[in-house]
């Protein structure tokens, strides 16, 4: 068993509760940092800690803190990403959900520590029912003196406040975010000049991701030593997993990272293996936007190493024959699964979420998710195949945001790993109007 | 709500319009236009699901902007309807994950039942079936949303009791 930072106290009753929070040891960090502590001594334990940011890029919190620009008189902000829609994943959502109290604990200390005096959460318009507990934590937290002018006596003051987006993802780039914020369309900025120096109304802000806000009251209470203790190399500290698809038990797990990937996707403790007796085949392990893995080389790297839970392993081998961690979105797949499909799901779902600001973005996006529907749907010729790669890479690092990389990424890995599949759609169109008709291997192709 | 509608006609309740000076309230006075998001929301619970023109036009004067600024947002968030709905929503999630698991035979049930493709409205007017983009469910699908409510771990029997469940609601 793991330790748990984030989860331990999640099946508690009552814990949405300030009172039962608090009974379970919740905001003790606002106590110490508040009182005990400097601002700049907070930004160091979490610079200490080595957390990084679990929004899916895995940039270091502490460094990101210390980049925030200082002038007079201008207000500084801490935003939190809660725009959480990358499919696969679904973590913060559940976090929120269940412990609320531990965002909000984790917003009061973050901003103390970056001198916000206001802070927003920024979530997913879908998720008005979160909107609602958090709304109720917070009003609670006013309530006992956490929030508010003067808080706990300590002469630090802070309003948090909810905002919800709209239903796009693309607000969840930070950029995006801080214009959806602001009350425009969410398109992506150009960077430089980073939120740290102009960010919300061309003020110094950090944008966090929920999990890693939540992690700070821990790294508080326990120094960031402890938590760097945890973890492997420079993944340090625990991970949310957020675990869907072809499983046996779905659903979002803390591991420590390290973990074997084996034992996290196989073991009753987690994942609880392939669901129906069928093979793996296949997985997306960092959420939709990173590279697809066939299994063999998930559990191991192509040198035999076996993979284990962390930003390095999973990356061992660039994109070749490596991923990414990214956000912890396990999405697994068993061996009925079309390859094809699943990349045409992912690729519609770019393309639909694609703000149309950068022209290779709008325009690829929807130029690959028609490619594929002609090749799933039995229309495709063989050189629509590298046509499809073609694209992706006229996309991939030629746009404002990783939006475009995200979309490029998924389309052009598929290929990769599964190339045998697409030209097995080209030549088999017929397989398109039968249900169940799934390559099996060069082999055995054959309609099932 | 038709043509002859005017901005004058549009009223919020004595709650929305609360509910909408609290959000205004969260963003620096000058920054008024930072609610235009959450305002749009409440309005679209408050005039049948959907923003008209003229319900737009309001949350432009309320938030002392432009309504062009308004009309760009409410078309760019897929969250607002721009067009009338059924009595019920209901917005199935379609990727990944939740296809995995069965999300496109959820959807080709729903049009069976509703007797209505995706993007229409049944006969009776009582249910709009949209499709969208991943609604952070993934380990509970097949699921859909109605309103604020999340139904995960569907099936065809939980969604025909759903179903019945709206209707004699």
């Amino acid at each position: 068993m793991g330790r748990k930072i984030l989860t331990e106290h999640i099946n508690v009753p009552g814990i949405n509760t300030l009172e039962v929070y608090r009974k379970m040891g919740g905001y003790r960090s606002v106590e110490k940092a508040l009182k005990t502590m400097t601002p700049e001594e907070v930004v160091e334990e979490v610079k200490k800690s080595g957390l990084r940011g679990r929004g899916g890029a895995g940039f270091p919190t502490g460094m990101k803190w210390s980049f925030l620009a200082k002038p007079e008189g201008k207000p500084r902000y801490l935003v939190c990403n809660a725009d959480e829609s990358e499919p696969g994943t679904f973590k913060d959502r559940v976090l929120m959900e269940k412990i609320p109290h531990a965002l909000i604990e984790g917003m009061i200390t973050s901003s103390y520590a970056l001198g916000a005096r206001t802070s927003y959460i920024y979530i997913r318009g879908e998720l008005m029912f979160v909107l609602r507990i958090l709304e109720k934590a917070i009003a609670e937290a006013y309530a006992s003196g956490l929030l508010g002018e003067n808080i706990l006596g300590s002469g630090y003051s802070l309003d948090l406040h909810v905002h919800p987006g709209g239903g796009a993802y693309i607000c969840g780039e930070e950029t995006a975010l801080l214009e959806s914020l602001e009350g425009k369309r969410g398109n992506p900025r150009n960077k430089p000049p980073f939120p740290a120096v102009q960010g919300l109304y061309a003020c110094p802000t950090v944008v966090n991701n929920v999990e890693s806000i939540a992690s700070v009251p821990w790294i508080v209470n326990n120094t960031g030593e402890e938590y760097a203790k945890i973890g492997v190399g420079r993944s340090t500290g625990t991970k949310l997993i957020s675990a869907g698809g072809h499983i046996n038990k779905p659903g979002v797990y803390e591991i420590e990272l390290g973990l074997p990937v084996e034992e996290f996707l196989f073991s009753d403790e987690y994942c609880g293996g392939i669901w129906k007796g069928r093979q793996f085949k296949a997985i997306v392990a960092g959420g939709s936007s990173v590279p697809i893995l066939p299994a063999q080389l998930f559990l191991k790297t192509a040198e035999g190493t076996p993979r284990v839970m962390t930003y390095e392993s999973l990356s061992e081998g660039g994109f070749v024959s490596g991923t990414m961690l990214g956000s912890g979105g396990f999405i697994v797949m068993d061996d009925t699964t079309c390859i094809v499909r699943n990349t045409w799901n992912f690729s519609r779902f770019y393309h639909h979420e694609s703000c149309g600001q950068c022209s290779p973005c709008r325009e690829g996006t929807g130029w690959m998710e028609k490619i594929l529907h002609r090749i799933e749907h039995g229309h495709g010729h063989m050189h629509d195949i590298d046509l499809l790669v073609n694209v992706s890479k006229q996309i991939e690092g030629n746009t404002i945001c990783p939006l475009g990389d995200a979309a490029a990424w998924p389309v052009a890995s598929a290929v990769r790993h599964f190339r045998e599949e697409f030209e097995w759609h080209v030549k088999h169109p017929e397989a398109a109007t039968q249900p169940g008709a799934v390559y099996r291997g060069a082999e055995v192709a054959s309609l099932v | 709500m038709d043509n002859t509608t005017t901005i004058n006609d549009i009223q919020f309740s004595d709650a929305a319009m609360a509910e909408i000076q609290r959000y205004i309230s969260h963003y620096p006075p000058d920054r008024k236009k930072s609610a235009i998001l959450p305002v749009l929301h409440i309005a679209q619970a408050e005039f049948g699901g959907w923003v008209s023109s003229q319900v737009q036009d309001k949350v432009a004067e309320i938030l002392g902007i432009a309504p062009i600024e308004v009309y760009e947002v409410a078309t760019f968030y897929t969250m607002f309807n721009l067009k009338p709905v059924g009595k019920h929503v209901l917005e199935v999630c379609r990727t990944g994950p939740c296809m995995l698991r069965g999300a496109d035979q959820l959807i080709e049930h729903l049009e069976h039942r509703l007797g209505c493709k995706v993007g229409e409205t049944s006969a009776d007017g009582m249910f709009t079936l949209k499709t969208v983009e991943c609604l952070a469910a993934c380990g509970m699908g097949p699921m859909l949303q109605i309103r604020e409510t999340y139904y995960e771990n569907l099936d065809p029997d939980s969604t025909d009791k759903l179903l019945d469940d709206m209707r004699n609601e």
